[in-house]
């Protein structure tokens, strides 16, 4: 049965995951929902349009590093509650 | 020299191989400066760089359950990266991808941020979770969280499904590469590219697929990023194209004010006599057309590709190969960067071709030239004699206009180093990498299919108590079967690359994604709600492939829906019936809500056992 350790480790579990893919929403979608608009700024020092960037470097940069910053933060929520298993090496 | 284990070594074989490889490109160079022919060079980046994927694979040949189906569970968080990313990468993202950038524009590039995105829901929801339940197989996850063979057998349909759509155009992709650099017929080529294939995974199982993967993955990665970095340099476009080409983008943008981008009618073009498939540039480069409906165009591709991404079980089943729930998170991560890196360079390399090609400026340039001048250059002979490019003059003026060029998409990364002039040694290195990443992709996808029928079908409902001999024998025979079956059909050649490529990703979300997903974070979800899930999604979603399909009924879309983008209407199937029948049917029993608990957490024992 989950005890409350891993009642709370689910909690925060779920709240990361909130966060990871609100960002993932914004540059997957909510960007390109305003991809017209939006490309008639040009990023500063590169000159690109807007738009065209983000679909061609930019969301796909953002997500590298979501997943790289998402998963360090579980690493972290692991550690707190005590169930990290980043130590195993096999079953 | 290597001491200690196998996968302790790891750096330091493959920091050899790296430099074997750039070796034998140079020797290449060599080569061709003495007057080696252009062919003999092809056939020899084909056949060295075969013939060691083949070596590692024979050297991986394994008797062992664990290893032949989850690689032991010892590679490295890295390693896992590389291995996913040439797994993912195929000949379409190699071949296909920057020519379908060029043409295609903004538009097109919904599918750069679908083929990345989708890697945030694989990381976040699946990835971390399905490596702590110790399944062999996607199918295996949803035949023990929600119990009984048939919801087993509803998982294999939908994965044999999407895999195979899928496979067909890797072989295509294998057989043309391979008959064009080898000079043979493609029925020819397929087949060839049929036996390296099997060659690497046929032994050693996903063990040998995952040290091979690899190897794949740095020839195919060089070869595409060392022409983009050689032709920004030989054109003085700057150092590092990937932030220099902001003016290159505002002079398309100003070429195309300039000329016009005029569209030909169905008729001109047929009366001109051009071949199929070429296409010619109509469609803007970095502009975003107006109005919600192109918005929701764009969104609408992108969400099925990445749902996609997140339910392709060739993928997922990577993931079970690390040595623990962090590195399989952490692995998502890296498998993303080392994607990223081609990437990200796919639309560099279609602004430096049509650059290139329409600026007036460049001493490349063919538009506004006059078009006997332009048929005496020796690439547009070369590709216009095979039919891969085409030259109409519709106003008889003699001038090249930017209407009257057609080329293939593909051409793009095959054609654009002979643009800039670069020798033809590129030409063989770019055929090795597109050859390298069809045959990561068809490896994963043929494995995948295998394992499935093998541990799901044959192991779990036909003949439970077949000894490990048997259940190998059962799995390399099954992997022989499904690949002459899906060469058979590549031979065929019935479907473009895209239109198949697509399909499978909206296969994949029509059936698996919900009831994957759901099986992890919603503890409510019983048995038959996943089976009228993935039946409910499978079927409305391929109704509606037969629907809208221009091959088949041809019928208008519903709201831009069309035969691309189907998947939207299988998964959001998929999810009301599940959710539906699972709160209409008792929830489920103890013992299963105990298996989710556990699989939630990180430390701990795989949930699932496997008898070795």
């Amino acid at each position: 049965m989950a005890t409350s350790k891993h009642e709370a480790h689910w909690n925060d579990t779920k709240g990361l995951m909130r966060i990871t893919l609100a960002l993932w929403f914004f540059f997957s979608i909510v960007i390109f929902m305003f991809g017209y608009q939006l490309n008639s700024v040009k990023v500063p020092l590169l000159g690109f349009p807007l738009s065209y960037y983000m679909c061609a470097q930019g969301s796909l940069a953002a997500f590298v590093i979501l997943i790289f910053w998402s998963s360090g933060k579980q690493q972290e929520i692991d550690i707190r509650h005590g169930v990290s298993d980043a130590e195993r090496t096999e079953d | 020299m290597f001491k200690g284990k196998f996968v302790d070594n790891l750096p330091k074989i493959y920091g050899l191989y790296t430099g074997g490889f750039l070796l034998f490109f140079l020797a290449m160079m060599v080569a061709e400066s003495n007057g080696v022919s252009a062919k003999m060079i092809g056939i020899m980046f084909l056949t060295f760089t075969i013939a060691i994927y083949a070596l590692i694979g024979v050297l991986s040949r394994t008797m062992n359950v664990s290893e032949y189906y989850v690689s032991g569970r010892e590679v490295p968080t890295v390693f896992n990266g590389m291995a996913t990313a040439a797994d993912w990468m195929s000949g379409a993202s190699f071949v296909a991808m920057a020519g379908g950038i060029y043409y295609g524009g903004y538009t097109y590039m919904a599918f750069l941020v679908g083929w990345t995105g989708g890697y945030v829901l694989v990381s976040t929801l699946l990835a971390p979770y399905l490596r702590k339940f110790g399944c062999y197989t996607v199918p295996d996850f949803i035949g023990t969280r929600y119990g009984g063979n048939f919801a087993r057998f509803c998982a294999v349909l939908v994965l044999v499904l999407a895999s195979f759509t899928y496979v067909t155009a890797q072989i295509n992709a294998t057989g043309t590469i391979a008959s064009r650099a080898l000079g043979v017929p493609f029925g020819t080529g397929v087949w060839v590219g049929l036996i390296s294939i099997l060659l690497c995974s046929m032994l050693g199982g996903m063990r040998a697929v995952t040290w091979t993967q690899v190897a794949q993955y740095i020839v195919l990665i060089i070869a595409y990023l060392l022409p983009i970095f050689w032709i920004s340099w030989r054109g003085d476009f700057g150092i590092f194209p990937h932030f220099a080409l902001g003016s290159e983008v505002a002079r398309i943008v100003e070429l195309e004010a300039q000329y016009g981008l005029t569209k030909n009618t169905a008729a001109a073009m047929k009366a001109a006599g051009v071949p199929g498939g070429l296409a010619y540039i109509s469609v803007p480069h970095a502009t975003a057309p107006a109005g919600a409906m192109a918005a929701w165009k764009f969104i609408s591709l992108a969400i099925c590709m990445m749902v996609g991404t997140a339910s392709l079980p060739h993928i997922l089943m990577r993931y079970f190969t690390t040595p623990n729930v962090t590195s399989a998170r952490r692995s998502v991560a890296w498998s993303l960067f080392f994607i990223f890196l081609l990437y990200f360079s796919a639309p560099m390399l279609a602004t430096l071709s049509k650059i290139m090609l329409i600026d007036p400026n460049q001493p490349t340039s063919i538009i506004g030239k006059p078009i006997d001048q332009v048929m005496a250059i020796e690439w547009v002979k070369n590709w216009i004699s095979v039919k891969q490019a085409f030259i109409a003059d519709f106003n008889k003026d003699g001038i090249l206009q930017l209407n009257e060029w057609f080329m293939r998409g593909d051409v793009v990364v095959l054609a654009t180093p002979e643009v800039a002039g670069l020798p033809y040694v590129v030409s063989g290195l770019v055929a090795a990498g597109g050859m390298a990443a069809a045959m990561s992709t068809a490896d994963g996808l043929i494995l995948a299919m295998a394992n499935a029928l093998s541990h799901d079908v044959y192991y779990k409902m036909v003949d439970p108590k077949a000894d490990v001999r048997k259940r190998l024998l059962v799995a390399r025979l099954l992997l022989i079967v499904i690949g002459v079956a899906a060469a058979y059909i590549a031979s065929m050649r019935l479907t473009s690359i895209l239109g198949a490529v697509a399909w499978a990703f909206d296969f994949a979300m029509s059936g698996l994604f919900f009831p994957l997903v759901l099986g992890v974070w919603w503890k409510r979800a019983t048995r038959e709600g996943a089976i009228a899930g993935m039946l409910a999604g499978l079927i409305s979603g391929t109704w509606y492939l037969i629907y809208v399909g221009p091959k088949f009924m041809n019928q208008t879309p519903w709201l831009g829906i069309d035969h691309l983008r189907f998947g939207i209407i299988g998964a959001t199937v998929c999810l009301v019936a599940m959710v539906v029948v699972s709160l209409a049917t008792k929830e489920p029993d103890a013992a299963t809500q105990k298996m989710v608990d556990d699989l939630r957490i990180p430390s701990g024992k795989q949930v699932i056992s496997h008898s070795r």
